[in-house]
């Protein structure tokens, strides 16, 4: 069976996420960052914590996951997980995987902060991972930085809040989301199952 | 799209049942929590609220099984609340599968359990629930609101508003928000059960005082008085209880509503 590391780098609900994973039919496994990662067919990066204390507790795994992902393996980021995809962080100090170019970025303006609710997707390319998700649908945030990365091309979805920013990410094996697809209803449930087909093939 | 308005059906869970009305139902298991909250879920619910109104500590074993037996059955967020007093009752919950916590006469008691909570998981996660009633003996020191039946200022009750503290609630608000909370549950205790509508003038002073979100609680009863809740009460969130385990309005009933007075809401 397909099976799915969920990196614990932090406290949190991380149960909610097993639960959506194996409600789309993967074997999900809530692992410590310094697990044999090349044992997983896919990796998910949880959303739970802070980028500097993300960092510190990846920092020894860090070369090894970055060389499972350039392997072809799978990885999902949500929330903070999709962050530290990225180099730094206004959140705080410390080193991301740097799978790509740019910087997370806080949220300004003078609406509520943190941008927590159900908000509507426009993807702006067509990915495999929205495969079923109509343009506008609503899922579910809580987060006050979003990634803004240096290859445009990368962006599939953008969400309006006090400033357009970057909702998710595809390029090749690595996906991002800044929301929640575990708690964002049939949406996410969906954005799941497309992850689980990806991997499953 | 700004954010969408949010629609909260809230259960009050004691010994493992949901209470509130819901017997008329009568259904095998109309009280069990988790079908509950998977119903709600289907019909479209934006998110969950479970407090637990006995939170004695023999009762905890329990709430925990519901709370994982929840995680399991939906995928919306939700929150629970009810005798959380320390970091570790707060972990327990988080770990079983809730998203957030709501604390409360814990909270008045010792504000510092806002800061610790906020700092270990994160300021998303510590709703500071707040009953307040008001009190028509005005008195320095505290924020007087002028409303439509005169000035009153709003007083914090805690142990489920058996206990008049002397506290503002909109002070309490804005230290609390200072210490940490990332939402507030904000419950009149006026029209708790009267179905007469939330107290738009209490949400509404609130909702101007805090820059995070707030949820509208006590008294709805009937459609206008979620939209009441966002255009005059400025909230971010409606709860209710009764209107939606009496079924007298399904939830899609009242977001369709919504919808139609052009209120941005979850499709």
């Amino acid at each position: 069976m397909t099976q799915v590391f969920i990196l614990d780098y932090g406290v949190g609900n991380l149960l909610s996420l097993k639960v959506a994973l194996e409600k789309v039919g993967l074997n999900a496994k809530i692992t410590p960052p310094d697990t044999q990662l090349k044992k997983a067919d896919a990796i998910t990066l949880p959303g739970v914590g802070n980028f500097t204390a993300a960092s510190k507790s990846l920092a020894p795994v860090k070369s090894d996951l970055v060389n499972v992902v350039q392997d072809g393996v799978p990885i999902l980021g949500i929330c903070l997980g999709l962050q530290l995809f990225f180099q730094t962080s206004e959140e705080g100090p410390g080193e991301g995987l740097a799978l790509f170019k740019g910087k997370n970025i806080r949220l300004k303006g003078n609406l509520k902060i943190p941008h927590m609710g159900w908000n509507s997707l426009r993807i702006v390319k067509q990915n495999e991972l929205f495969d079923g998700v109509s343009d506008g649908a609503y899922v579910y945030f809580v987060h006050s930085l979003y990634p803004e990365p240096e290859d445009k091309t990368i962006i599939c979805a953008q969400t309006e809040y006090s400033n357009l920013f970057t909702s998710a990410v595809a390029d090749k094996n690595i996906f991002g989301t800044q929301f929640h697809p575990e708690k964002s209803g049939d949406v996410g449930l969906q954005i799941l199952q497309n992850f689980a087909r990806i991997v499953s093939r | 799209m700004p954010l969408a308005k949010r629609i909260i059906p809230c259960l009050d869970v004691t010994g493992g049942c949901v209470v509130k009305g819901i017997n008329f139902l009568n259904l095998k298991n109309a009280g069990d929590p988790v079908e509950l909250a998977k119903r709600y879920s289907d019909a479209g619910a934006d998110e969950l609220v479970f407090l637990d109104i006995t939170a004695s500590s023999d009762n905890r074993e329990t709430l925990r099984d519901i709370v994982e037996g929840v995680a399991k059955a939906i995928n919306i967020p939700f929150t629970v609340g009810g005798g959380i007093r320390t970091t570790a009752d707060a972990r327990l919950i988080l770990c079983s599968g809730a998203d957030k916590v709501s604390v409360n006469t814990a909270a008045v008691q010792n504000p510092d359990l806002i800061t610790k909570l906020a700092d270990l998981f994160g300021q998303q996660c510590v709703v500071v629930a707040i009953d307040a009633k008001r009190n028509r003996k005005i008195e320095q020191g505290k924020v007087t609101i002028q409303t439509s039946t005169g000035p009153v200022w709003f007083e914090v009750y805690t142990y489920g508003g058996r206990k008049p503290t002397g506290i503002d609630a909109l002070q309490w608000a804005t230290r609390a928000m200072k210490l940490g909370a990332g939402e507030f549950l904000v419950t009149s205790m006026d029209r708790d059960g009267t179905e007469d509508g939330y107290d738009l003038e209490l949400t509404r002073a609130l909702s101007e005082r805090v820059t995070v979100p707030v949820i509208a609680s006590g008294g709805a009863g009937r459609p206008e008085h979620f939209l009441e809740a966002f255009t005059k009460g400025k909230a971010d969130a409606a709860l209710a209880a009764s209107v939606f385990h009496y079924n007298k309005y399904p939830v899609p009933v009242i977001k369709e509503y919504l919808r139609k007075q052009g209120v941005i809401i979850r499709s």
